[in-house]
Formats: C-alpha cells, sequence, structure tokens
C-alpha cells in the first residue's frame, strides 16, 4: 500500500517591538527574571490591556508578505485555561475572525515548486515562562516551580498553514523560507533557541487517492527545523507502520526524542480543553483602513525574491549567486554593504560565496561574529585587484582577517606579503633561475614552451609567493627568447 | 451646626471661605463611625490616621488649592488603592495591597479629597444587598435590622450615615442605584466609557462603571466632573462629549419624560409604586411631559445578564489562582489542587456559584444557546432604548421594586435576590447613564426614582434629577445624622 503524508504547521513569532502586546513593559530576552512587569502582564486586579499599535504594523507586514487578504475588522478573544506561565488565566488571542486569512508561499524543493496555502494569520500574547526545580526540568517529579513574568505579554503572532504539505522536507524549505521572510521584514529576530520562533506540526497519512485526511497527531516545541524534519519523518512512517499492522492511529500529541530519535506519546488529545472563547470585553475591536495598509505595504522592505531578480538584472549576477546571496537578510545586507567599497559585483559574489561562507561553514561560527567587516573585505578586493597582493595569498589574509579580526593592511605588513613587482627584482631573480636550470632553458628555446611554469615557480619559492606572476611571466618569455 | 448635614457643595464653601477646616470636618466624619460603624459596618478599613494627615496638609495649604481639597470620601474597596489594603470584601484579598492606584481614585485626589477608608461590598460587588461580604454585612442607617442594598452598600450606608460627605461606588447590575435608592441618598450610573475602568478589580467588563454616591444631585454633578475622562490604560474609556458642569435652578418645562410601563407594574413593591406615581405627578406638574414609555424585551432582561456577567466574571476571576498575591492554600501535592483549595476556601458561595454559571454557558456546546442568545437579547435591549429615548428625552422608572429588605430576607434565594435588581439592569445591559434619587418615604424608608437618558446625556440628567430633588420634601438624612442635630 502506498501512503502519502499530509502536513500543517502552526508557526509562532515572537515580535520584536518595543514593548509588550498590552503594557508598556521592555520586550527583551533574558536578564534578571521579573524586572520586566507591571500590574498588566502580572495580571494584578483591576488592570486592564492596551493594544500595543507596532505590533500590528508588524503583524500587517507579516500578513502582506504571505499575500494574506487583511480583515478590516478583526476582534480579540479571551481563550481560558489555568496554568501558572498564564497570569489572568487566559490568553488574549483572536479565534473566529482573525486579523488575516487566506494566504499563500511557494516554495522549491529540488526545482519543483509547492504552493502551501496560509489559512491564518492572528495577532496574541506570549505567556510567561515555567522554570521546574529538578533533574529533569519538567514538571512531574520537580520539587518546585518558579515563574519569570518577564515574557509574559510580549507580543506573538500565530502564522497555520493549511494542511497542504506533503513532505518533511517541503515543511522543512518552507519553514526556512519563512524564517528568511520574518527576518527580512525585521519583525522577528527569529531565535529558536530562545523561542522566539516555535513550530508545532500536525501530521497524518492516508492512502494515496484518498481525498479525507486521516487521524492526526501533533509534534508540539521543536527546536530546530532540522529535528522537524526528522521528526516528521519518524512519524509518518510510525503511524504507515500503524495502519499496516492493522491498528489505528490515535489522536494525541507526541514529543521526538532528538537523541533516541524515537516518538514518545505526550498526552491524548480525548481529553482536549475547552478554552471557553469569548470576545475580549477590555478591548475594542480591531479596525485598520485601507491606508493604514498601504502605508505598511510602502514601507516593507524588498523581500528576497525581489532582491534575487535585482541581483541578476541590475547586478548582471548568475541565478545560483543571487539565491546564494539573498538566503539570509543578513548575508545579502554584508553582501551589499561590501558592495559599497567595491564595484564588482562579480567579484564580491564570488569571494562572498566561496572565502566567507567557506570558512563560516568550516569554523560553525554565524556571520553576526564573524569578525571581518564588509569594508574590511572590500579593502583586500582593492588591495587583491590593484596588484598590491596576489589573489591567492589574498585568500590566505582574508582566513587570518576571520581568525583575528585585523585588517588587511595590517596583516600584508607584518607578514610582508606585499606583491613584488618591482622588474629590476624579479630580473634578478629569473636571471638566477635561467643561470641555474640550463637543460631546462634548452628545452623551453626547442619548442617545449610549458617549461616556463617550471621557472615561474622557481621565482615564487625564492619570493615565497610574492612575485607578481603576470609580470614574472613577462620577464621570463622576454628573457628565455631573448 | 451638625457637619454631618453638609452635602460636598457647602462644605466646600464653608472651607473656602475659611468657617470650616477640612481637619473639622474629617474628625467630625471620623468620630460618627466611631460612634455607628460597630453596627452599620459600612466600612472594611478605615484610614484614619492617613486622613487626619492630608486633611491637615489641605488646610495648610495658602490659595490655589485643588478643587475637591479636603472633602472626606469613602471608597468602594473594588478600587486599588496603592498601599491600602483593597480586598473586594474577599477572603481572597484579606492582605492585599495593590502597587497602584485606580485612574478615577487618582483623578479624585488630585483634585485633593481625603480618602477616609475602604467601604464594604458584597463579594467583588456580586450581590443586592452588601450581605455576600466575607467579613459581614452592613446594615442600612435607615433601620439597621434591613440591607442597605448592595453591591456599593458600604458606600451608600456611609453617606446616609454622616460616615463620610461622599462616596466612590460601581454599578454593574445596578450596584450603585439601588443600595442609594435603599439607603435615601442619590447614585449615579455613568455611561459606559465614561469614566476609566483601570484600577477598579473587574466583575464584568463590558457592564462595570464607578460613580459617585452622594447627598444630593449637585454633589454627584460635581464628583462626576471628576471621574470622567479618556484614560490611556483603559480602551473603553472615551472623553466624554459634554461638559460636565453644576444644574441649575429650572423647572422641567418640556422635558419629554417616558414611563417605562414593563418596569411599574407586576413585582413593584405598592408602596414603592405610590411614592413612584406621587413623584411624576408632582413632574409634570412641573412642566414636565409625561407619557407611557415602552422597552419590551426588558423580561429578558435579567436572564441575559445572568449569562453575560457571570462568563465575563468567569474569566475575571480565574486571575485568582493563589500564584502571585492574595490567598494561597497551603499543605497542596500539586498545583492543580492548590488551585483548587485556594479557589475553594477564598471565594464565597455566591461567587462559586456565578463562575460555575459563566464556566457552564461558555462551555463548548453551549455557548450559542446561552452566551450567544444572551449577546442578542442584550442587543434587543439596545434597541429597545434608543427607540424610547427617540420618543423621549428622558425615562423614569423606581430604583428597585422594593424599599430596604430585612437581613438574611432574600439569602436563601438567589432568584429573589436577583429580582431587586430588575429595574436597572437593562440600563446597564444598553451601557446608558442613569441617577437615583430619593423620592419619599414608604413606611419610612426611602424609595428610589431612577432616570435613564440617551448616552453621554449626564448633563440632562443631572439636571431633570436636580429639578425633581427641588419638589420632593424628602431630605436624604437618616436618623444616625439627624441624631446629631
Amino acid at each position: 500500500m502506498v501512503y502519502e503524508p499530509v502536513i500543517g504547521l502552526e508557526i509562532h513569532v515572537e515580535l520584536s517591538t518595543r514593548s509588550k502586546m498590552f503594557c508598556g513593559c521592555q520586550v527583551q530576552f533574558g536578564g534578571e527574571p521579573n524586572v520586566r512587569t507591571c500590574p498588566v502582564c502580572l495580571a494584578h486586579p483591576g488592570a486592564l490591556p492596551v493594544m500595543n499599535r507596532q505590533a500590528i504594523r508588524y503583524l500587517t507586514r507579516i500578513a502582506l508578505s504571505l499575500d494574506c487578504e487583511i480583515s478590516a475588522k478583526s476582534i480579540f478573544h479571551r481563550k481560558n485555561y489555568f496554568y501558572p506561565d498564564l497570569p489572568k488565566g487566559y490568553q488574549i488571542s483572536q479565534y473566529d475572525q482573525p486579523y488575516a486569512v487566506e494566504g499563500h508561499v511557494n516554495v522549491g524543493v529540488h526545482g519543483k515548486m509547492h504552493k502551501i496555502g496560509i489559512e491564518r494569520v492572528h495577532q496574541e500574547e506570549d505567556t510567561a515562562k515555567n522554570i521546574h526545580a529538578g533533574e529533569s526540568g519538567r514538571i512531574a517529579g520537580s520539587l518546585y516551580s518558579l515563574i519569570d513574568f518577564n515574557r509574559s505579554g510580549t507580543p506573538l503572532v500565530e502564522i497555520v498553514t493549511k494542511p497542504e504539505i506533503t513532505s518533511p522536507q517541503v515543511a522543512r524549505a518552507f519553514l526556512n523560507k519563512l524564517k528568511n521572510t520574518l527576518q527580512y521584514l525585521d519583525v522577528s529576530d527569529c531565535n529558536m533557541e530562545e523561542g522566539s520562533l516555535r513550530c508545532d506540526a500536525n501530521i497524518s497519512v492516508r492512502r494515496v487517492g484518498e481525498t479525507e485526511l486521516g487521524v492526526k497527531t501533533e509534534l508540539k516545541n521543536m527546536n530546530s527545523f532540522k529535528y522537524i524534519e526528522k521528526g516528521l519523518t519518524q512519524e509518518i512512517s510510525r503511524q504507515i507502520d500503524l495502519l499496516e499492522s492493522g491498528e489505528k492511529v490515535v489522536q494525541q500529541t507526541v514529543h521526538f526524542d532528538v537523541t533516541s530519535g524515537e516518538i514518545s506519546s505526550l498526552r491524548s488529545k480525548e481529553f482536549a480543553h475547552d478554552y471557553r472563547y469569548f470576545p475580549e470585553p477590555d478591548l475594542v475591536p480591531l479596525i485598520v483602513s485601507d491606508e493604514f495598509v498601504e502605508e505598511v505595504r510602502a514601507e516593507m522592505p524588498e523581500l528576497p525574491e525581489t532582491r534575487a531578480l535585482r541581483y541578476m538584472d541590475t547586478l548582471g549576477l548568475p541565478e545560483y549567486d543571487a539565491e546564494v546571496l539573498t538566503a539570509s537578510r543578513e548575508l545579502a545586507d554584508y553582501y551589499e554593504a561590501c558592495l559599497e567599497h567595491f564595484k564588482d559585483a562579480k567579484t564580491v559574489s564570488n569571494w562572498v560565496m566561496g572565502e566567507l561562507l567557506g570558512y563560516l561553514n568550516a569554523t560553525g561560527q554565524e556571520l553576526s561574529a564573524c569578525k571581518v567587516a564588509p569594508e574590511s573585505l572590500a579593502a583586500l578586493l582593492t588591495l587583491v585587484t590593484s596588484g598590491k597582493v596576489s589573489a591567492n595569498v589574498g585568500k590566505d589574509v582574508f582566513a587570518e582577517m576571520c581568525d583575528t579580526g585585523k585588517s588587511p593592511e595590517e596583516i600584508i605588513d607584518e607578514k610582508g606579503l606585499t606583491q613584488i613587482s618591482d622588474e629590476s627584482e624579479l630580473e634578478a631573480l629569473i636571471d638566477t633561475a635561467i643561470s641555474g636550470n640550463p637543460s631546462q632553458v634548452e628545452q623551453y628555446r626547442a619548442g617545449k614552451e610549458q617549461v616556463i611554469g617550471f621557472f615561474v615557480g622557481q621565482v615564487m619559492k625564492a619570493t615565497q609567493g610574492r612575485a607578481n606572476p603576470k609580470l614574472v611571466n613577462e620577464l621570463l618569455k622576454k628573457k628565455l627568447t631573448g | 451646626m451638625n457637619l454631618l448635614r453638609l452635602t460636598a457643595v457647602e462644605a466646600l464653601a464653608l472651607i473656602g471661605k475659611k468657617e470650616l477646616t477640612s481637619s473639622e470636618l474629617t474628625d467630625a466624619c471620623l468620630a460618627q463611625i466611631e460612634r455607628h460603624d460597630k453596627d452599620v459596618f459600612a466600612y472594611l478599613n478605615v484610614t484614619g490616621t492617613s486622613a487626619r494627615e492630608e486633611a491637615a496638609a489641605v488646610d495648610q495649604l495658602a490659595e490655589d488649592r485643588p478643587e475637591l481639597a479636603g472633602l472626606p470620601t469613602a471608597v468602594k474597596d473594588v478600587l486599588c488603592t496603592r498601599g491600602v489594603t483593597t480586598t473586594c470584601a474577599s477572603r481572597m484579598l484579606e492582605n492585599y495591597k495593590p502597587f497602584y492606584t485606580a485612574t478615577c481614585v487618582r483623578q479624585m485626589q488630585d483634585a485633593g479629597i481625603v480618602m477616609l477608608g475602604k467601604t464594604n461590598m458584597d463579594e467583588f460587588a456580586m450581590g443586592s444587598s452588601t450581605e455576600n461580604s466575607a467579613y459581614g454585612p452592613t446594615r442600612n442607617p435607615w433601620d439597621l435590622g434591613r440591607v442597605p442594598g448592595g453591591s456599593s452598600g458600604g458606600s451608600a450606608a456611609a453617606v446616609a450615615a454622616g460616615e463620610a460627605i461622599w462616596a466612590l461606588g460601581s454599578d454593574t447590575g445596578g450596584s450603585i442605584r439601588q443600595p442609594a435608592a435603599f439607603c435615601g441618598v442619590v447614585g449615579l450610573k455613568p455611561t459606559y466609557g465614561s469614566v476609566s475602568r483601570y484600577g477598579l478589580v473587574a466583575f464584568a467588563s463590558s457592564f462595570d462603571q464607578v460613580g459617585p454616591i452622594t447627598r444630593n444631585v449637585t454633589d454627584a454633578a460635581l464628583m462626576l466632573r471628576f471621574l470622567v475622562g479618556k484614560d490611556p490604560l483603559d480602551s473603553t474609556s472615551i472623553e466624554h462629549p459634554e461638559k460636565i458642569t453644576l444644574p441649575e435652578d429650572r423647572d422641567l418645562s418640556g422635558v419629554r419624560l417616558g414611563v417605562v410601563k414593563e418596569l411599574v407594574g407586576e413585582g413593584i413593591d405598592p408602596g414603592v409604586m405610590k411614592v413612584f406615581n406621587e413623584t411624576v405627578q408632582k413632574m409634570e406638574a412641573a412642566g414636565a411631559i409625561v407619557g407611557e414609555a415602552s422597552l419590551p424585551h426588558s423580561a429578558y432582561a435579567l436572564p441575559a445578564y445572568y449569562i453575560l456577567a457571570p462568563a465575563e466574571a468567569s474569566a475575571n476571576l480565574a486571575r485568582f489562582d493563589g500564584v502571585r498575591f492574595g490567598l494561597r492554600a497551603g499543605g497542596t501535592n500539586d498545583v492543580t489542587e492548590m488551585y483548587e483549595e485556594t479557589r475553594s476556601l477564598g471565594f464565597g458561595e455566591e461567587v462559586k456559584r456565578r463562575i460555575m454559571l459563566g464556566t457552564y454557558a461558555l462551555s463548548s456546546g453551549y455557548y450559542e444557546a446561552y452566551y450567544g442568545q444572551a449577546q442578542k437579547v442584550r442587543t434587543l435591549i439596545v434597541r429597545d432604548f434608543e427607540k424610547a429615548l427617540g420618543e423621549f428625552d428622558l425615562l423614569v422608572s423606581p430604583s428597585a421594586p422594593t424599599t430596604a429588605f430585612r437581613l438574611d430576607e432574600k439569602t436563601g434565594d438567589p432568584l429573589t435576590m436577583y429580582k431587586s435588581d430588575i429595574c436597572t439592569i437593562p440600563v446597564n445591559l444598553a451601557g446608558l447613564p442613569a441617577i437615583s434619587i430619593p423620592a419619599g418615604l414608604s413606611e419610612g424608608l426611602p424609595v428610589g426614582l431612577q432616570i435613564i437618558g440617551r448616552a453621554f446625556t449626564e448633563p440632562a440628567i443631572l439636571q431633570a434629577a436636580y429639578s425633581a430633588e427641588q419638589l420632593m420634601d424628602f431630605k436624604s438624612v437618616s436618623p444616625l445624622i439627624a441624631g446629631q442635630d
């Protein structure tokens, strides 16, 4: 029997606004617990929420980037449940009248485009953070729990896809693209380790050709896209195995253990919460005008696809270069900053893709931690082009810059790496090489021209690679034929 | 002179002329509290020391004194006061000291009032008699065997007993107007949105509104002027479109007055009806054009209210979970048990009843049948009022179906108790402003007249109420005040 998976994703994005969703407390990760709090985000009696307008701007950017229809009027609901990280006993969220619906994202995987529908995009608030004392870090078996309300009330946007994702690979590609887009939009730092980007996946399998969805399970709180892909793959085969052996898939939340690669059950959905949603009476409806939406549209940053097209059209880069460079906003920004100081687009692209990405991949470093500023790379490229150093030496200099953070000039001076272009100095070295190797001279003169490489090598060896190769070639030809 | 008979406006005039100091007036109120509050129990917490200090500080001020400088004021214990215990008459908040002050209280304090203390109420403002206080009932200054009404019973009783010049109350389904009627004082529920709810511990957020409880209509107008305003901390508040002025000497000529026929029939005590009818006749004689108005859906107001208000309350009271403040039950094994124990111990019967009602009404599968249906009723009632207030300038009815009833008379039967608010609840469903003023006595007990207006027409309501007030023989002074003459 052939089965196909059906995957839907729910993504939560913490917005990087200055203040929280419903109060003036600062939004910031970490730090001393419970210092960025007030009566509102601690849910003291009598405190009331006031909507953060900047969050709605960010929400609008997200909705527009996903090609959603924005509702002129949407409302907030209370989602009721008891948990210590939820101070009000309800989360202010959106329910049957969300901010935006019916969007889509195109994702390319192995040359095939997948159009993934976006069901809804809505605004809500984050909870506080529970810290359970004990070895497991989980509530079960902990002696006591502490709560840090710094995160309480952080603006949170929920993005829900339609169940239209057909493989774990497409899911991962979708998430990569979404994350990249969110970073382009400058609305979130999308740091999965700090929880500013979180993803849950709903997954079911069905026989190919069937139109009804199978029973789904929910894979929760995965902290990297790689593990989401692995977890989904694992869960799909678990579900197929169950069906093949005549058993049923039970609707439940499952957990993927990264170390063992196993799927385990967290809780059954049979005891699903009744959240008793009802309209939030403390907030007025969220009404946005066409003017507001257009204003936000006008201030939207250039998105990756547009940027790649621009690189091809106006900078003349090949498609491959354009895609690699725009794959993250940070890299593209780096590239363009470099380009401001060194105008040859393709040369910069070669160095960024070859040397910079090569170094980052080899060392596992993030671009944000890279010690080479774009201006320094541009300075190095200027030195290479002007012939101050050879391209090969330049690559070594770049690696040194990455390691030490020193400027290219500093490294070149320290190590005496300046290219030798002084003709008399080179002529003297060439003369020595010629006089010391008469048989090779004979060969050359007999017509075996490739022997010139041997002499270039000799000169390079004598100068530790600093001789200007072009000049050495010219001079050699002259002397050998002369 | 019996200082306890003074209205706020009279007291301000005397203080302005230096014939009276705030300290003298504050001391007079504190002395009255000392004399009678062990019986009346209007106050949960008397802040005598700070009140004397505030009064003395006001008396030291030279010329540019704030406008309400030195007026001894009682504050319902549902309003947060920084550093001063705020209990909502619940065990849940027995030792809770807020770290901020409600916007409306702060505005009054900025205007110079002296806070005498925090007044008793039905727990979390849920009730109509102040018998639902976890700390014991307040008694009616007109008859200590009777209730003062509720939930702002402490505030109304304090004003009626001369234990404060005026007081702040809150009204969700009648909690200002009904106790004002029972205690023979004036109580105004402003239009929803005109007074900030920031710092008002929420019962039912789409109904709650803070307002004045005073000796007369002019005082109510004066206090309202300092309560209204857009508060950036309350998204549902707006700038009041009308300037709140003090009423003038004027008759009721040309005022179209609609007697709400559904609120003057069955279920209204004959003694109350007699006073009400006489009052309407006097108003007609003073120039009002009286006719019959109808709110056809008002019979559904009470059931709709008892779906919607508990639904909101069930969520509003979820924050009382023992985690961050207030009561926390000890000796429990896990967090769920801690929630259950804390909430079982902390909340009284009526609060629990309403949380259960509200939770049920919002439950999956019942939402449309209860909450959804009640919202539709609410819309119909809003339309009823729009229609009636299109035909009339103001609507009138008794403020409550009876006069003050005896303690324990209705505690056994929640439904009978709920019916005590049939005249006031429709107004809250529509978010409209309404006032209750003393209209006379029935068997020695005060009867209230309710005057309802269109949204944000408080000045018109206050003017008509003032004109009507001048027609009454009745002066709002209980035996406890008269006893100090």
